[in-house]
């Protein structure tokens, strides 16, 4: 169960042709797939396609009807393996990850599929995770599809665009016989808009109906002597087709007058920024109506040589809009205006920066620098920048942390003790919420080398003492951690020792179930303890702990695991269900009960101002957005004292590292009983009178002495 | 000058903290705009800030014309019409970034903080000021419209997000009537009563918010000062007027008070008999600072939180009510409440007599045996009795803290402090305030108040070494700051190296 519910977007997948669809730009493309017959769908969640994969997970009863197969799949390699049954069978195929982490996974498959080519349209749908908001390393998709040859399509922006290319993409796929990947940046996949429905198409073909009537073509397959014609047959036939169905569809677009002394070429994606620095400079209006000639590139790669030769024909200068980099298309560019003998002057990223995203401000510095040098008439006249009104360390970072009452907070407050009892050791960390931790407050962590690779992160430490520590996520450790981390250390006879984050969901993506989820699921098969399937594989050090929120015990088995005499990997798995849908599960169920009138309990912390000396420790061994400061109300104390939030769901942490790091007596646990039963508010009451006349006494006495 | 689009595109872009509902206010500014004629795009980058971290959504409206227009993806400085910031120092990012124009932009922010991580973790008071940000946004801003959002929020028994598009809407930024965003919150058809609850207070607040820096409430207002209300306090109230210097008048009633509340009224009494020598040797320097510094010192070490303090505060009736009230406890509901405690060895023998908690503590045997009791932390249950009444039974040991092995301690290291304070006072007052103000490394419990100790000591120590040298005053500062830099000694030891002083054993532990 995701994060999110998304039943009444799923209703959305149902409209029809003249309907109107309404919604983000990445549900626009599920409405695409369907509307484009697709037999199979297939993806590994992340941000920005992470709503893809919880709407079709969503609409089951949908795709049944409809004859389309879908899977979570358990890795992106996982997911593009999958585009192996276009190969044989006009199936149309989509698969969708989050880019270019989830490319560099699918790596493998992808160029076994774009060699032997296929049969069905293949989409491998990416969202192109850069920029502002981006939490991977900033690099293109564009080289994995010029490496593989596989087409790569970048629409306009909007989702009628989008969705038109979604088809197009099939079409273009299906009858160049290669794999086409849609690219859509993280803002294009959380756009809002509209566009026009059609009706659904059941595919043509079923994924089953294929299976029953097996298709074999040794051709297809990598393997000698095919291998080699299949290079060939990329030159001769699939690239040429290609050309032909782009030029002969116009998928890339001509905007403003068909004529001028200069140009400019943009990426489709880039368009509305780049439409927005015109309108800035004066060059264009809120309707795209450009007063220079545009080339709109929605397909990146391959180039049009004879569409980039008419453009730029007549042009003394053209500028390429191309964000990130390398510059593969102004490299392109280049080579093409050079083999049609043109003197069209290209400027890109010099007037460009040549790294990092591209928002209209960017472009229209950029756009301003192309015009003073190539059309100084049109260029705007040099302006003062605007000085900050505040200073940089006026206003704080805020870098993201671990949500309130996260059950991973805990474990890292455990090595925090047990650092200051052994001294630091080197941390391999992985991919997911739990990477937090190389933040502030915890800094623990001294590298992280992808998804499910934390464990082989640390595989080159052999210590004769210290042991190295791995950490390692559920989603990645079902991702391929299982092999790559602990069958590698089981192999190897490392020593480390890893820690496994069970937090029953693939968290950081939004929560979807994995295999060891704790979660019924109807659709999938859900409960397989990570426990087992690390002794499976040949881990005999093993120590599930099923509360994370117990600090004392977190930080004694991880002292243990890294002390112990017994040889080979140690792992540790850390077990408490991610508190976001903890909460998103409960609290509805809770407010339910109370209305009923059954008895509950509901627990949260606070803080004595009194006895709270404003040191903070407890704040650096937790960092929980509910755990905060506030001025102190004592005259004489200047410093701000801990102060906990109504938004504390009463974890416990608070209470439990003053316990394990013997920090103060502050802390308290409020437990408030709802609906009591009558023996119980009895006792209460009596209770009560009996400390209330000791407190009278204590009252008394203070009063003789109050000043 | 920044002026508006003049086809009439309206940019708005929203600043909130992952988790805040910022994604909610922008999808009803989107429905309120599509349902009067506005064609509405909105996007946001959710990915991981969405887990606590600053996130933009950012939403373009444009009159439906017929033709589509070319919408942006991303604020451009310069060209923002609305900001809507969920917090003061998220208002202060947009004003950073650029987003927030002159002559142009309505920012509509809520003027209460959520601390960021390196504000909150500082071991002293790491906030950053609010002033520098108010002033900003009123200087920068074509309008702003600032007032505590979250506070409007909690009193209306809703979320901040409604109270922002209740402001919104009362700005009239956008060309909408009150009943349009309304229709919006029903549409959504999640908590709606709360949410125009919420609405309702934030378009109430906005049309009275402050419109100038002037106007903006200061975030402490003054306190009075304690007035005595017995013959005891009258005659410590007294002795204040008489002895001390008016600079140092308000600490020291606030010191007595506290004194008479933690012990008796003799021990408030030592503290003017303390203090009054003190201020015989301060020149006046910026109105008694001296006296006025050493006062608080004096008086925050020598209520030192020791068990039967603890005990004292857990247990009082008007802690039981503050509890209730903070946790907001309704009427019908049962409060139990639970204390975290975890007293050592150390401290149990602390707050026996002298004699005997010295005899346990230096006995190696003895102790070893003695420890395996306290090493565990104990959830202490006040609201029953079987804890209650132990901890109030201790709490009555106060009559007997004269005699307890805690008490001989601090009031030796007391003695030890105004020592060197009052020598160094008689050659150089500037050093002299320094030091009663470096008693603010002292506090804490366990290993945090150890850590203070020690580090008081070292700095104590570099005192005694420097007594006669000049710049005395600036090097306790900068040694005392390093102190505080973290949790470790690393910063100071380094500032100590800086200054050439060798570390010596601690003159005061």
């Amino acid at each position: 169960m995701a994060e999110r519910s998304f039943k009444k977007e799923v209703e959305d997948l149902r409209l029809g042709a003249g309907d109107i669809f309404h919604g983000e730009g990445i549900l626009a493309v599920t409405k695409a797939l369907l509307q484009s017959g697709v037999a199979y769908v297939g993806g590994y969640q992340g941000s920005p396609i992470s709503h893809l994969m919880d709407v079709f997970a969503d609409a089951n009863s949908l795709l049944t009807e409809l004859g389309v197969h879908f899977e979570a799949s358990a890795s992106e390699a996982t997911a593009a393996a999958m585009l192996a049954a276009s190969v044989n069978y006009p199936l149309r195929g989509a698969v969708a990850w989050k880019s270019v982490v989830g490319t560099n996974v699918a790596s493998d498959a992808l160029s076994n599929v774009a060699s032997g080519g296929v049969t069905g349209g293949a989409l491998i749908i990416v969202g192109e995770d850069y920029g502002e908001g981006s939490s991977i390393m900033q690099e293109r998709t564009h080289a994995f599809a010029m490496k593989s040859q596989m087409w790569l399509l970048d629409p306009r922006p909007n989702l009628t665009s989008i969705v038109d290319m979604v088809e197009a993409g099939f079409q273009l796929s299906e009858a160049s016989n290669t794999p086409v990947m849609l690219e859509l940046r993280v803002r294009a996949c959380h756009m809002t808009g509209s566009f026009l429905a059609k009706d659904n198409r059941r595919p043509p073909l079923t994924v089953s109906q294929a299976a029953a009537a097996p298709v074999r073509d040794t051709n297809r397959i990598v393997l000698p002597p095919a291998n080699f014609l299949h290079e060939q047959e990329k030159i001769e036939k699939r690239w040429p087709a290609a050309l032909a169905f782009i030029a002969e569809n116009k998928l890339n677009e001509h905007m403003g007058p068909a004529d001028g002394d200069i140009g400019i070429i943009v990426q489709g994606g880039m368009f509305n920024a780049l439409n927005r620095a015109l309108e800035l400079l004066g060059l264009s209006d809120s309707f795209g109506n450009s007063q220079l000639p545009i080339l709109c590139l929605n397909v990146t790669y391959p180039l049009l040589p004879s569409e980039i030769a008419a453009f730029c024909a007549g042009k003394h200068s053209v500028l390429i809009v191309e964000e990130g980099q390398p510059e593969f298309i102004e490299h392109e560019l280049n080579t093409l205006l050079r083999r049609a003998d043109l003197t069209t002057k290209l400027y890109g990223k010099g007037v460009l920066p040549r790294a990092g995203e591209y928002g209209a401000h960017v472009l229209r510095d950029g756009v301003a620098g192309f015009l003073r040098a190539a059309a100084p008439a049109l260029a705007p006249p040099e302006q003062a920048p605007i000085v900050p009104a505040l200073a940089p360390a006026d206003v704080p970072q805020r870098p993201a942390g671990f949500c309130t009452g996260c059950p991973e907070r805990p474990i890292f407050t455990a090595m925090k003790l047990v650092e200051r009892e052994l001294g630091p050791s080197h941390v391999s960390a992985d991919i997911g919420c739990h990477l937090f931790s190389i933040l502030p407050p915890f800094n623990i962590g001294n590298t992280t080398m992808g998804y499910g690779l934390g464990g082989a992160g640390a595989s080159a430490f052999k210590p004769d003492g210290k042991r190295a520590i791995a950490i390692m996520g559920d989603g990645g450790f079902w991702h391929n951690g299982l092999t790559s981390g602990i069958g590698n250390a089981v192999f190897n006879k490392d020593d480390t020792v890893t820690l496994i984050v069970d937090n029953g969901y693939s968290a950081a993506t939004g929560g979807q179930d994995i295999l060891s989820s704790n979660a019924l699921n109807d659709d999938r098969s859900t409960r397989h303890p990570i426990e087992r399937a690390v002794r499976g594989v040949g881990g005999n050090w093993v120590r599930t702990r099923t509360n994370t929120y117990d600090v004392a015990g977190m930080r004694d088995t991880l002292r243990e695991a890294l002390t112990t005499k017994q040889a080979g990997p140690k792992v540790i798995v850390a077990q408490s269900e991610c508190m976001l849908n903890k909460q998103r599960r409960e609290k509805p169920l809770v407010a339910k009960a109370i209305k009923a009138g059954k008895r509950m309990t509901r627990e949260r912390f606070g803080i004595d101002p009194d006895t709270c000396t404003g040191d903070h420790s407890c704040i650096r061994l937790s960092g929980c957005p509910s755990l905060s400061v506030r001025p102190n109300p004592d005259p004489l104390r200047q410093d701000p004292i801990a102060h906990v939030d109504n938004s504390c769901v009463g974890c416990g942490l608070c209470g439990e590292v003053s316990h394990a790091a013997v920090l103060c007596p502050s802390f308290y646990k409020a437990t408030l009983v709802h609906n009591p039963g009558r023996w119980e508010r009895l006792r209460h009451a009596l209770r009560g009178r009996i400390i209330a006349s000791l407190q009278n006494l204590q009252a008394r006495s203070l009063a003789q002495r109050s000043f | 000058m920044v002026v508006p689009n003049p086809e009439g595109r309206i940019s708005l872009a929203i600043l909130a903290l992952g988790g805040q509902g910022g994604g909610v206010l922008a999808d009803w500014i989107l429905a309120t705009a599509e349902a009067n004629g506005f064609i509405a795009q909105g996007t946001s980058v959710p990915g991981v800030a969405q887990r606590t971290g600053s996130t933009i959504y950012y939403i373009e409206l444009f009159p439906a014309v017929g033709t589509p227009p070319v919408l942006a993806l991303s604020p451009v400085p310069g060209d923002v019409d609305i900001v809507i910031a969920s917090e003061l120092m998220e208002a202060g990012r947009a004003i950073q970034r650029g987003f927030v124009s002159a002559g142009r932009t309505v920012l509509i922010g809520s003027t209460h903080r959520i601390y960021a991580i390196a504000e909150k973790s500082a071991r002293h008071d790491g906030r950053r000021p609010s002033e520098r940000i108010l002033e900003a946004a009123f200087a920068r801003a074509g309008r702003f419209i600032g007032f505590d959002m979250d506070e409007a929020a909690s009193r209306a028994g809703s979320v901040i997000s409604s109270v922002m598009l209740g402001a919104l809407a009362a700005s009239g930024a956008l060309p909408f009537p009150r009943a349009a965003f309304e229709a919006a919150i029903t549409a959504g058809g999640i908590a709606v009563p709360a949410n125009l609850r919420g609405f309702a207070a934030g378009w109430d607040a906005a049309g009275t918010a402050p419109t100038s820096l002037r106007e903006q409430p200061t975030e402490a207002p003054a306190m009075s000062l304690p007035a005595p209300r017995s013959a005891t306090g009258h005659t410590l109230a007294a002795r204040i007027s008489a002895e001390l210097p008016p600079g140092a008048h308000r600490n020291s009633l606030e010191a007595v008070k506290r004194l008479a509340d933690y012990q008796d009224a003799a021990y408030a009494a030592l503290f003017l008999d303390r203090l009054k020598p003190i201020a015989d040797l301060d020149d006046g320097t910026d109105n008694h600072k001296l006296t006025a510094e050493t006062a608080r010192g004096l008086a925050l070490w020598m209520s030192y939180e020791d068990t039967i303090r603890v005990a004292d505060l857990k247990t009082r009736d008007t802690r039981l009510a503050r509890v209730r009230n903070e946790v907001k406890a309704g009427d019908a509901e049962l409060l139990r409440v639970t204390e975290y405690m975890h007293p050592r060895l150390q401290e149990v023998c602390e707050t026996l007599p002298a004699g005997l908690g010295r005899f346990i503590l230096s006995s190696p045997a003895l102790r070893g045996r003695l420890e395996r009791f306290f090493q565990k932390g104990r959830h202490v249950e006040t609201t029953q009795l079987r804890w209650f009444v132990p901890l109030w039974l201790l709490a009555q040991a106060r009559t007997y803290r004269r005699g307890t092995l805690r008490y001989q301690e601090e009031q030796h290291r007391i003695t030890a402090w105004l020592g060197l304070l009052t020598s160094i006072a008689r050659q150089d007052v500037a050093a002299a305030t320094e030091i009663a103000l470096t008693q603010r490394l002292i506090k804490g419990y366990g290993d945090t108040f150890e850590r203070g100790l020690r580090q008081f000591g070292l700095i104590a120590a570099a005192i005694e070494s420097r007594r006669n040298a000049p710049g005395l005053a600036p090097l306790i500062a900068t040694l005392r700051d390093a102190a505080l830099a973290d949790e470790t000694d690393t910063a100071l030891l380094q500032a100590l190296a800086a200054a050439n002083i060798g570390v010596v054993s601690p003159a005061i532990a």
